[in-house]
Order: C-alpha cells, then structure tokens, then sequence
C-alpha cells in the first residue's frame, strides 16, 4: 500500500475543489426553496417540476437531442471515411495539406468557424435554421469523429483484411464483415464525442442557427443574461446527471470487459 | 550426378522433362521503387509439392508469395497457375488460400464463425458449411473449441484456427508464410510433421515461406534457396545440403568449412585444389574446373574425422591442428580444430560410444582428415 504524504493529500483536495466546487454548488442551489440562487432557504423540488412547464426549454432540448443525433450520425460517417483515407493511401499527392486540414477545425477558434458558415449561408441564400444548425455541428465534429477513428486504424492489423480477401472476400465485403465490426468501438466513440460536442456549442450554434431553431446552451443563456434562476440550475443538473451515467457505463462497460478478455486469456493458456 | 536421395522416392516430378508445372513463375521482377524486391525470377513447382521458398529477411521470398496470392501485382513477368495466367486477378477471385505469419484471425468472430468465412463468401449452403466446418475442426482437433472467439485460444489453438481456415475452401494451392514462426521449439517441431501429414493426406500443393532452415529441409520437397530476390539453387534438401551450387548455399544451410585455394589438377572425375592451409585435397566432383583457376571446397564438420595418428591418405585431405575449443552436445561433440596456417576449422563426431577411455583434450595435436567424396567444389 503507498503511503499518502501530506502534500499529496493537499493537492487532491485543490484539485478537485477547483474542478468540482462549482459544480456543487449549481446542483445544490438546484434544490433551493427560494427564488434568490444565493440565499439557502430549505429544499425544494419545486424548480424541477416547473421546469417541465417550461415549453421553451423543452423546444430547445429537442431541438438540441434531434440536431445531435443528425450531426453525430452524418459526421461519424464522414469522418470515419476521411480516416479511412488517410490511414489507408499514405502516398497520395497532398496528403500532408489533406490531414492538416482535418486537424486544422480541433484548434480553430469557434468564433470564426462560427463566422465563416455564417457567411457562406449568407452567400448561398441559405436560410437559416435547423439545417444550417446541424450542417454547422456536422462540419466541426467530423473532425473530431477522424481523430478518433484514425488512432484506432493506426494499431489496426491490416492482414485481417487481406485474410479476408484471401477468403473470398470482395473490398466491400471486407469493409462491412471485418474492418467495421473490428473498428466499431472507435467509431462508437467518435459518435459518443460527436454528440456531446454538438449537445453543448453554443458559439457556432449562435452564429449558424435561425429562428425556431434554439438549442439548449443558447436558450440557458440568453435566460441567464436576464437573471440566473434556480430553473436554470435544475436543468444543469439534469444535463450533469445525463453525462455523468453515460460516462459511468462506458467505463463499467469496457473495464468489465477488459477483465472478462484478462481472465479468457488466463483460461486459454492454462491448458 | 548420383541421386543423393530425396524425402519421398516416387515422387519427383520436377525431375521428369514431360511432367506440367502447376505453378509457373516466369521471369518475375517485382519493386518497390528504387529497390527490387524479386528480381526477375523464375521457377516451376509441380502438383502436390511442398515446396519452400527459404532465405534471410528481406530476400523476396514474401513477396513473391505475396504476388501468388494476389496482394502485391509483378512489376514485369508473369505467373501461371493450373495452365491460367493471374495477371489482373484479385486475391478474392484466385483459388489460392494463405495462412498468414500473424494468423489474422478475425478478433470478433468464433471460430467456427473463422472458419466458415470463407465458404459464407462462396454462398454455400448452411447445411453444407456446418458439415465441413466440422470436418475441419476435426482434422486440427479443435472441435472443443467451436465456440470460443481467437483470444480465449492458445497460440497453438490459433495456429490450427489459421490452418483449418486456409484449407476449408479446398485451394489448388496452400500459401504458408512463416507459419510456425510463433510457436515455441518443441510446438514447432511436432507442427512440422503434422503440416507434412495434412498435405500427404488432402494431396495440396503447399508453397511455404520461412527463414528457419530446419523447418524447411524437415517440411519440403524442395526448397528454393533465395538472396536479393533471386534465387540461388532449387534442390531436394539433400542436394541442398550435400551439394550446394554456391558459396552463398553452402554457407546459408548448416555448418561448414571452405577451404580457399587453387585447381591444381584436373581429370578422370576428380579435382585436386591445393588450399591456403597447406595442404591438398583432392574431391570427386562431375564439374571440372580449369587448371590454375581459384576455387574452393566446402566440406560439412561432420564430415571430419579427428584423430591423434597421422591418417593413411596423408598429405592428401589431411592436415594437422590443435584443439581450440570443444563443444560437448550430449549426441556428438563439436571440435574447433586451429590448423597450422591459422585457420579454425569446425568437426563434429557422433558419440557413438557411451565411456571413451582417454577422450581427445584441449590443446592437443590431432590430425583431420576426409573422404574424397566429404565434399564439394565451389567454383565462385
């Protein structure tokens, strides 16, 4: 057992101080009887319940789930052929300019990503709405879905294709009945990222989106610039407890089946 | 030449002029840009050969294999299979299969689910896939282990998963590269023999690639000796081993000994080369070379004997040294013998004999000596 000194103990608790004491403090206040979000006056659900009579905010959750699961769906695809692309023919002509401007979005500045569609919209004569809102998430998270994709087909064992052609296999076959299934946690992940990214943009959200199409960050903004209210908590806390199960099954997930593929291991060498 | 034997009597259809090569490589040059990779090579082998194709890493040998499976296209030349050109033809149209150095298992599919995968391709019928997925999981012993996916199984479980699943197809022709290269000595070994049987039993025609010489003379009919894609000697193993064409050859497969020197005479079936050492030697040898030319004979350290007393054929094939260094083996020991010029020769001696009264010491003057036919000339 190591031993804890007292300097490692202390910066622990900063730490986590620093990341989480924000955090519980919102959830807190969440349950807080009075109006005021800075004055404790006894628990309360009643934040919650209206919450749910809030017909604004629940337009702009749907929005925001419907514009998420299109983007991530369409950016997983997109994605994961440009890391096909990139890990797949190495020696094409301008493969470097190619995969920078893959990474290139990761570090752009929101703002201007956010800007540049707006103008192109503007350009095009696109009106703006749902569409040019999910087309905006498509773009900046598709780069994210090829990061993702394309470190898991660096480690990928490419004779399994071959074996599979070598069987009989045609390229499509081979893509559909052994790279996919291979790669499908990545891609799972690169989905999962995809829509945790386009659930909370708020800043090209701003710029690409129309009327009728509020996403939930905007909408808790421009409630916020009005005033907090404890109502706003509550859905914080909801969109926290959201995340915080889905990050907890992934992980239970794939540490038990680390331990169940440990243990296979273990089984087959045995004998 | 006197036959000097091969694995299986009957069985020698290169050595027949009307007999049909089943796979014909014909002046194949493969590069990969600047570099050549084979270097236009031909070969033939015959319906229910083994054969191998052995040689260092980076002499070729994979990518030729790979060119006969269809994952890597000839630069120039071409390569004929069962009378059909392959030119053009992807690896999933060729009635090849390969059994890869890695395996390749496919990590999300059991094993049976491995194994039918190929036939699933063909579309053949359920009833009939499951009955020769049976078949073989039986003929690798792996019927137990239907149902587990490749990482529950042993390395030698898997080894047989790649096998039964490059076969169930039924190719004209069974590509191995490196196949037993992951297995651990003893594994390899009993491998070895099984590989042979299945192939004696299912009369395919298996093209192996390895770097391991043993595994190459135990397995093959014929081995194909391969440096900087090309290849150096085609022979039975035991031409390989008694009579190698080449410096290269000789050197590459076992131990030896090569003595450099000058033809002195040559005439009636017999060479006599007076070597650096000082001493001559005279060989049988079919191939005469010219009088005054350089040359050189290679003889095996088994063929040596090591002695005290001066051997009848002295000056001829015999010269005289001290033990150097003695390497006891159990089943023979291994003598380096420094001869007077220098030069540290390598004779090995079976230990026939469980206890020889006053066996041969470090340090001591001992004489070496050969047959007339213990080895070969080497013209190069």
């Amino acid at each position: 057992m190591q031993r804890w000194s007292r300097f490692n103990i202390a910066s622990i608790v900063l730490g986590f101080a620093f990341l989480y004491l924000p955090i519980v403090l919102l959830v807190v206040f969440s349950f807080n009887e009075s109006k005021l979000v800075t004055v404790w006056a006894g628990f309360s659900t009643k934040w919650y319940v209206q919450l749910f009579h809030n017909q604004a905010l629940l337009d702009a959750a749907w929005v925001t789930i419907r514009v998420g699961l299109i983007s991530a769906t369409v950016a997983t695809v997109l994605g994961t052929l440009a890391a096909l692309a990139m890990t797949r023919y190495t020696r094409f002509r301008g493969r470097m300019l190619f995969s920078g401007m893959i990474y290139a979005p990761l570090v752009m500045p929101e703002v201007i990503t956010g800007l540049s569609m707006l103008l192109l919209f503007v350009a095009i004569g696109f009106d703006r709405g749902f569409w040019t809102l999910t087309l905006a998430h498509i773009t900046f998270t598709m780069c994210f879905v090829a990061v993702v994709v394309q470190s898991r087909l660096l480690s990928f064992d490419r004779s399994i294709e071959e074996a599979a052609m070598d069987l009989g296999a045609t390229p499509v076959a081979t893509f559909l009945q052994v790279t996919l299934p291979v790669i499908a946690p990545a891609v799972f992940s690169g989905w999962v990222l995809a829509f945790t990214l386009s659930l909370d943009d708020l800043v090209i959200s701003s710029f690409t989106s129309g009327p009728g199409a509020t996403t939930l960050p905007m909408r808790i903004y421009s409630q916020v610039r009005l005033g907090v209210t404890p109502e706003i908590n509550a859905v914080c806390t909801i969109l926290i407890g959201i995340v915080a199960i889905g990050v907890l099954i992934a992980s239970v997930v794939s540490r038990s089946r680390e331990i169940q593929r440990v243990k296979d291991e273990q089984a087959a060498f045995a004998h | 030449m006197k036959s000097l034997g091969s694995i299986r009597r009957s069985f020698a259809p290169w050595a027949d002029p009307k007999s049909v090569p089943f796979i014909a490589v014909k002046n194949v040059t493969k590069r990969f840009g600047d570099f050549v990779a084979v270097d236009d090579l031909s070969l033939n082998i015959y319906p229910r050969e083994f054969f191998a194709l052995l040689g260092a890493s980076g002499c070729g040998k994979s990518t030729l294999l790979r060119m006969l499976a269809g994952f890597e296209q000839p630069t120039s030349g071409e390569i004929i299979l069962d009378g059909q050109s392959l030119a053009g033809i992807p690896p999933y149209k060729r009635p090849v299969n390969m059994m890869f150095q890695s395996y390749a298992l496919f990590p999300h599919m059991t094993v049976e689910n491995n194994i039918a995968f190929g036939l699933k391709q063909d579309g053949m019928p359920k009833a009939d896939i499951a009955a020769r997925v049976d078949q073989m999981l039986k003929l690798v012993k792996l019927d137990k282990f239907a149902k587990r996916k490749p990482h529950q199984l042993s390395g030698g479980q898997r080894q047989r998963v790649a096998l039964a699943r490059s076969l169930a197809k039924r190719p004209k022709v069974l590509l191995l590269d490196e196949p037993l290269g992951a297995l651990d000595k003893k594994l390899r070994e009993e491998t070895q023999f099984e590989l042979m049987d299945l192939q004696q039993e299912l009369g395919l025609t298996f093209v192996v690639v390895t770097h391991d010489q043993e595994e190459a003379m135990t397995m093959a009919d014929r081995i194909a000796v391969m440096a900087h894609g090309k290849v150096v000697q085609v022979a039975t193993p035991p031409e390989i081993y008694e009579a190698p064409n080449s410096r290269f050859v000789a050197d590459f497969i076992g131990d030896v000994n090569i003595f450099d020197g000058t033809v002195s005479s040559a005439g009636n079936g017999t060479v006599e080369i007076a070597t650096q050492s000082g001493f001559t030697v005279r060989v049988a040898s079919a191939e005469l070379p010219a009088v005054g030319a350089n040359a050189g004979f290679a003889v095996r350290p088994e063929k040596i004997r090591v002695g005290r007393d001066r051997p009848a054929c002295a000056p001829l094939n015999a010269a005289q040294g001290e033990i150097w260094d003695i390497g006891y083996l159990g089943d023979m020991t291994v003598f380096h013998v420094k001869l007077k010029d220098g030069k540290v020769i390598k004779a090995s001696s079976l230990n026939a004999v469980r206890a020889v009264e006053d066996p041969i010491g470090y340090d001591q003057e001992v004489w070496i000596s050969f047959d007339e036919n213990a080895g070969v000339v080497l013209k190069d």
